[in-house]
């Protein structure tokens, strides 16, 4: 026998998947999750989500992205190779500035693209819940409500009731 | 919010005066579901290849492989094969990577601009628009890769790429070739990513349908790329942090990396190239190109596929209003140009735009002029707008239009420079034309190969734009 991971719950609209997921929240769980095929609007309050922390990633990227540019500039023109090229000084930061620019986009996406994965904790391959049959429906037309057994509040019997309660079909029992 | 949701704190009036409903044009069109919109995109790429994809396919490689053959007889010859010499030292070459790259600005105007203003109709054309912008911006890389002849050493020891040369001296990072370098690469990086993102959830999706079906190997091979997404809502909450942050930073580098193309051109001294106007003048003529080729692969891969409910006639309205904005402002861009060689009184370029319109180019640039600035004036009528068929003409022309726009500001202004004894007349040898008539098998042969592996359309963006995606039901918007 397989250690259960928890219980799943299935909703066809937006409105009923949106209300299903405020009253989870007011009911305290916190290790509980949603699976939608796209981005509901406001569903990150509706589950009582903080604000992402991906921006602090971006911002860390842009600052070494534009450092880098102007580092590698002076450096190579004023201190590996110092050359005189049409009589301009060595190092400006207003000819070395469309490069910096480039360089902070660029580490910029590399950073939020790092912090999206590394806050999302992907690549993962598996997890439980894409072991289960109904999940072939959560990318493409359905909503989920996935509530983990190792959520203090989680009960069997008085989850699976919860469930019921908000609306929720086909409850169902995934397997770790 | 539309019009309406009349709460409590509207304005007392506005229960009198009970202004009009202007319904919002449907954005997929029939009132189709989540299930019909998976099954539509996702049935592109589960369903047996068709027979006239092979044909193109196999077209567009015979195209491709004059670019090819082209490229292989430039590096074995040299970069004499290619109609340069004095005075126009820059011809063909720089004429196409800037057409081609310009091409792909649209893509990342719809993906980043249209996406931080939220512009809603963006959603089931982004995706396509997108590859068209990377694919478009391998096709202009040939050309600043190439032209350098030996192509091992454009990246180290660096003719393009920062790595010091045989004498160990760098390169010129005063020189807006070299920043060109780094924006086109920036470009083409950022581009790949934020395409990918927007993959992410699709590719998840078709991974699932595999894995339902039974077909392992591309599950496990879709499945790989889409790194485990599931749909949480906990991932969607970085997910579209990281999205619109993306969209944030893609923005100014759409504008950046066509200012910085101007550059190469206004920084020099050539008459006809040193004017201020190059930056927001080549971003328009960018945006007005890229639309042009938007529409020409978006109409009839409409038709082919019978995806009108998803690519409704508001889309197409809104991308001819697009074109017939940044063409009127390309139009404006010219006679303003015109205006200030008079109005400068240097007479250098005064020639220099006399020449242009009158001189032996005059061909191309009234091609030029009819393309750009009459072509776009159509889409002031609807019934224009509305003839499929004539939309995509006229899109053929605002492309031919944009090359030559192109070929005018650099030719024109090279064979006639300051000094009158060493003007000259360029023609492009037979490598040159070739080389650039296989560049359209690549870039054809690369779409459709997006089309037939990947999701064309961004099912999971399309779906959070139905009224049966709102939280709040659908009556209440």
């Amino acid at each position: 026998m397989k250690k259960a991971y928890g219980l799943v719950a299935a909703f066809d609209t937006t409105p009923d998947f949106f209300h299903a997921c405020e009253q989870v929240r007011d009911a305290g769980f916190s290790q509980w999750d949603a699976l939608t095929s796209f981005p509901v609007h406001g569903l990150d309050a509706a589950m009582g989500i903080r604000r992402s922390k991906v921006p602090r990633f971006s911002l860390a990227g842009g600052i070494i992205g534009f450092c880098t540019g102007m580092s590698l500039i002076w450096w190579t023109g004023a201190w590996e190779y110092p050359l005189i090229v049409g009589g301009k000084p060595y190092f400006s930061p207003m000819f070395a500035f469309p490069i910096s620019y480039e360089l902070t986009i660029l580490f910029t996406a590399f950073a939020t693209i790092t912090g999206m994965f590394v806050l999302n904790k992907l690549p993962m391959h598996y997890h439980p819940v894409m072991k289960a049959p109904q999940f072939v429906r959560a990318l493409d037309d359905r909503f989920y409500i996935v509530i983990e057994a190792n959520d203090p509040k989680f009960n069997p019997a008085q989850t699976r009731t919860l469930l019921e309660q908000i609306g929720g079909k086909d409850i169902a029992e995934i397997e770790e | 919010m539309s019009s309406h949701s009349i709460d409590q704190n509207a304005p007392a009036i506005l229960a009198e005066v009970r202004p009009a409903d202007v319904p919002r044009p449907a954005l997929v069109e029939h009132h189709r579901d989540f299930h019909w919109i998976t099954e539509k995109i996702c049935g592109i790429v589960e369903g047996k290849t068709p027979v006239w994809w092979w044909w193109c396919f196999g077209v567009a490689t015979f195209v491709a492989s004059f670019t090819v053959a082209g490229l292989i007889y430039l590096v074995a010859t040299g970069v004499g094969v290619w109609g340069h010499a004095n005075p126009v030292n820059w011809a063909w070459d720089i004429v196409n990577f800037v057409f081609w790259i310009g091409i792909g600005h649209a893509g990342t105007l719809i993906s980043a601009i249209l996406c931080l203003l939220r512009q809603k109709w963006r959603t089931s054309i982004n995706r396509p628009a997108e590859a068209m912008t990377i694919i478009a911006v391998i096709c202009a890389a040939i050309f600043p890769v190439f032209h350098v002849g030996r192509i091992w050493f454009a990246v180290l020891p660096g003719f393009l790429f920062p790595f010091p040369n045989a004498n160990a001296i760098w390169q010129n990072f005063r020189s807006p070739l070299e920043w060109d370098v780094f924006a086109v690469s920036t470009y083409g990086t950022v581009s790949v990513l934020f395409w990918y993102i927007g993959l992410l959830p699709d590719l998840g999706t078709l991974r699932d349908r595999f894995t339902a079906a039974g077909n392992m190997l591309k599950a496990r091979l879709y499945g790989f790329f889409a790194m485990g997404w599931r749909g949480s809502n906990r991932q969607w909450s970085n997910y579209e942090m990281a999205y619109l942050i993306l969209a944030g930073i893609a923005t100014p580098l759409v504008l950046s990396v066509h200012t910085v193309v101007s550059f190469d051109f206004a920084v020099a001294l050539i008459p006809g190239w040193h004017t201020t106007i190059f930056p927001p003048y080549f971003v328009a003529g960018a945006i007005f190109s890229g639309f042009g080729m938007v529409l020409t692969l978006m109409l009839p891969l409409r038709a082919i596929y019978r995806l009108e409910d998803l690519i409704t006639q508001y889309h197409i309205d809104c991308m001819c209003k697009i074109i017939l904005a940044t063409g009127t402002m390309v139009g404006y861009a010219y006679s303003m140009e015109f205006f200030i060689a008079w109005y400068g009184a240097n007479p250098y370029e005064g020639f220099t735009f006399i020449n242009r319109a009158f001189g032996r180019y005059d061909w191309a640039y009234w091609i030029m002029v009819s393309c750009n600035v009459i072509t776009p004036q159509f889409f002031w009528f609807k019934w224009v707008r509305q003839n499929t068929t004539l939309v995509w003409i006229l899109c053929i022309f605002v492309n031919v239009g944009m090359w030559f726009e192109r070929f005018v500001i650099i030719v024109t202004s090279l064979a006639r420079d300051f000094l009158p004894s060493s003007w000259g007349y360029y023609s492009p040898s037979i490598v040159e034309i070739f080389t650039f008539f296989g560049t359209f098998g690549v870039f054809s042969a690369l779409f459709l190969l997006f089309i037939r592996f990947l999701p064309v359309m961004p099912m999971s963006e399309i779906k959070s734009v139905i009224p049966a995606a709102d939280p709040h039901g659908a009556h209440k918007h």
